[in-house]
């Protein structure tokens, strides 16, 4: 036989595969166990979502970014309220940032602790996401009783947030951080000095950082490569300067670094929880929770039944929604997996005229090839994990 | 006719035939052992609605499994693609016939028992392979060719460990190999003390012979799904996970015979001797399988070059040289068999 004769065997990795996150279809391309090419396929859970916000108001937009990287949906909405609010120029009080700050944090570990365990499913290991989700499940009862809801929360709205947490919540929340870190220890007993994980993670999918800049990378992909790069400390929003916190960053920018970077990300969540927390509770930590433009935020029920003005805002609110003054806006947040940005484009009506999203995770979604080449099969779903992928921010 | 040998046979079917119930109902259990272990270490409850804590659960399985449809890839080799798992299911079977679960416990009390357990543990390699090429799917085949790689390997090792033991007891008659270690020092002769780091290599290559993690590669799921099982289902399926955890158990006894004493008492002394020493296997059986299932509870899964790294750079050149300075030792000091 020919040498022409040989191909490579190519195999589908997905949509329907348990390592796969979600429906991503990778179409690779083994020799033996050897990876010679990664295509991603993406699409499958493409909804529309940047058109669909065009045909609604401002208000009514914000849930579809819940639906975004729905592990953790109130980060997205932050990103979405902050380039609403640049382009109306409302300050949002300080309560309101504090309650943001504190719930983008605990979206940060609803995120991370999912990503840390999965990747270690992917790598083999199938108990520490059932420890891990054991704490997710509490944060999520935190999302529950702020918003109402687990998961699409709606919560964080142009001008503030929904609605006032109760302080019964805020101790809730002040107490599960420091229990948290006993967790975090034992997810570590399974996995950092687990000598096979270690040979499955050190040295695995190595991005260096002219790579990650040029490729669009951010968040953990390009502080596991050693740049300290967290718009959190950079371009600081909300009340992100009064909050004491570190940024973790690796050396080598292997998936092992990523891991281990999440883990440390996580800590520092929780301590930037518990500062938020007593702050919240301190005695200059009152206030309004959303901004008093009667044109912009609705009014209370109580207020609606004694004032006509709050009444009419009210039905204006949330019939035609409020005017946003003609021009575009970029705006970005930290989100867990890196940075999502909102670019919005008004034209003076109540509707957007365009607006784009900045996933993280599609620009990381992209390295899948140059990352997994010449890796062996297995390495893909480890890569795969420590890229922390959503299907539904890269689908939009 | 001769009748005797009529009643030999028949004698013989009975054995079998209530070994084969015992050991089906041990491994209902053993299965359901694992997952509430398993459970356990996950902080869940595992099985625990049919029958009281979930007790009849593998039977509600086998019942599930029995009576759905199997369903066979229209691209499969039908004949071989139905073969594979009686294969694999009967060969580990067939292992239990030379395995001793007390003293003269044996349906067939053979001179070369650890030679047939190597020999038939060796051939359920085919069933996998068989199974992987039948389904003409690829990540069966990739299953398939794991398997057959990973099989083979961690068969030397598990060789050359049992030579070690055989040459303390020079015998390759497995009741042979249990007496050997009956002596008035009870659990500290047996051969898991004097032998321990090929315990260690014995237990781990175990592991890799049964396809368990952290060396389930062919089944690997965050790979390749279900490996070499990914087109089967129903009674097929069922056939393929009984004939893995009788291999379980098999490589279980196994290692209780040749490093725990079999069925001796821990100590030759009053309350221990009163039980009987099927119960004592049953225990040791159980304990070493407890260690199986803790170890899938905690650990990730080798890569596929790591896994033969450990096989062919690790374990062989330690199994061999144990082989060694084994056999060194035993001439030099006269501890080993009198002839």
């Amino acid at each position: 036989m020919s040498e022409h004769n040989i191909r490579n065997f190519s195999i589908n990795f997905g949509p329907q595969h348990p390592a796969a996150h979600g429906v991503l279809r990778l179409v690779l391309e083994l020799d033996g166990e050897i990876v010679e090419r990664v295509d991603p396929h993406i699409g499958l859970l493409h909804r529309g979502t940047e058109k669909l916000i065009e045909a609604k108001t401002y208000l009514q937009a914000l849930p579809y970014f819940d639906r975004l990287d729905y592990v953790a949906p109130m980060n997205q909405e932050h990103a979405y309220s902050l380039a609403v609010e640049k382009l109306m120029g409302v300050t949002v009080p300080r309560r309101g940032q504090l309650i943001r700050v504190l719930y983008s944090e605990i979206g940060r570990i609803l995120s991370h602790i999912l990503n840390v365990t999965t990747q270690a499913m992917d790598v083999g290991a199938l108990t520490p996401p059932l420890w891990g989700f054991e704490e997710r499940e509490k944060l999520m009862i935190f999302y529950e009783r702020a918003s109402g809801s687990r998961m699409h929360a709606a919560y964080v709205r142009p001008g503030g947030v929904h609605q006032d947490l109760p302080t019964s919540l805020i101790h809730d929340i002040a107490e599960w951080c420091d229990p948290f870190l006993k967790v975090c220890d034992d997810l570590e007993t399974l996995l950092t000095d687990n000598r096979i994980f270690k040979q499955r993670n050190v040295d695995i999918g190595v991005v260096d950082l002219d790579t990650c800049w040029k490729w669009g990378f951010s968040g953990v992909m390009v502080r596991g490569s050693g740049a300290a790069w967290d718009l959190r400390k950079s371009q600081p929003y909300e009340c992100y300067e009064e909050m004491d916190f570190d940024i973790p960053i690796g050396k080598n920018g292997d998936c092992y670094d990523r891991y281990h970077i999440r883990m440390e990300e996580m800590r520092q969540s929780a301590s930037i929880m518990k500062q938020c927390c007593a702050k919240l509770l301190a005695a200059d930590g009152g206030g309004p929770v959303s901004s008093l433009d009667g044109k912009m935020v609705p009014p209370k029920r109580g207020e609606m039944k004694r004032s006509m003005e709050a009444l009419i805002h009210h039905f204006k609110l949330y019939t035609e929604g409020y005017k946003v003054p003609a021009g575009e806006v970029y705006a970005a947040v930290e989100a867990p997996k890196g940075e999502f940005g909102v670019y919005l484009v008004s034209d003076g009506t109540n509707k957007p005229y365009r607006c784009k999203i900045k996933a993280p995770g599609f620009a990381h979604l992209q390295a899948m090839d140059f990352m997994c080449r010449k890796h062996m099969l297995a390495d893909v779903s480890a890569i795969l994990g420590s890229l922390d992928i959503v299907f539904g921010e890269v689908d939009r | 006719m001769n009748w005797d040998i009529v009643l030999d046979i028949a004698i013989m079917f009975g054995k079998s035939l209530l070994l084969l119930v015992c050991l089906l109902v041990f491994i209902a259990y053993i299965l359901l052992a694992d997952r509430k272990i398993w459970a356990a270490v996950q902080l869940r409850r595992g099985p625990n609605v049919v029958g009281p804590f979930g007790l009849f659960q593998s039977f509600a399985d086998l019942l599930k499994f029995a009576f759905k449809e199997p369903i066979i890839p229209s691209g499969a080799n039908k004949g071989v693609f139905l073969l594979a798992p009686f294969i694999s299911c009967l060969l580990a079977l067939g292992a239990w016939a030379v395995i001793p679960v007390a003293e003269g416990w044996a349906i067939a009390d053979i001179n070369v028992g650890v030679l047939y357990i190597l020999a038939i543990s060796s051939l359920g390699v085919y069933g996998v392979i068989m199974a992987g090429w039948a389904s003409n799917s690829k990540y069966p085949f990739m299953g398939a060719l794991r398997s057959a790689a990973q099989m083979v390997s961690y068969e030397v090792s598990i060789g050359f460990v049992i030579i070690t033991v055989l040459l303390c007891v020079g015998s390759l008659n497995l009741t042979a190999i249990v007496e050997a270690q009956n002596t008035s020092w009870g659990m500290l002769r047996w051969y898991w003390l004097p032998l321990f780091p090929m315990f260690v290599v014995f237990f781990i290559s175990a592991l890799a012979e049964t396809n368990r993690p952290p060396f389930d590669l062919p089944e690997a799921e965050s790979e390749l799904v279900a490996g070499f099982m990914v087109e089967y289902s129903s009674t097929p399926y069922l056939l393929f996970m009984l004939g893995e955890y009788v291999a379980i158990m098999t490589m279980c006894s196994l290692t209780t015979i040749l490093f725990l004493g079999g069925w001796l008492p821990p100590f030759p002394i009053a309350p221990f001797t009163w039980v009987p020493g099927v119960i004592w296997f049953i225990l040791k059986v159980s304990l070493v399988f407890f260690m199986f299932a803790m170890v899938k509870a905690f650990v990730p899964r080798y890569r596929y070059d790591q896994l033969m790294r450990l096989g062919w750079k690790v374990f062989l050149p330690l199994s061999l040289i144990s082989v060694v300075v084994v056999a060194f030792v035993l001439q030099v000091t006269g501890w080993g068999p009198v002839r």
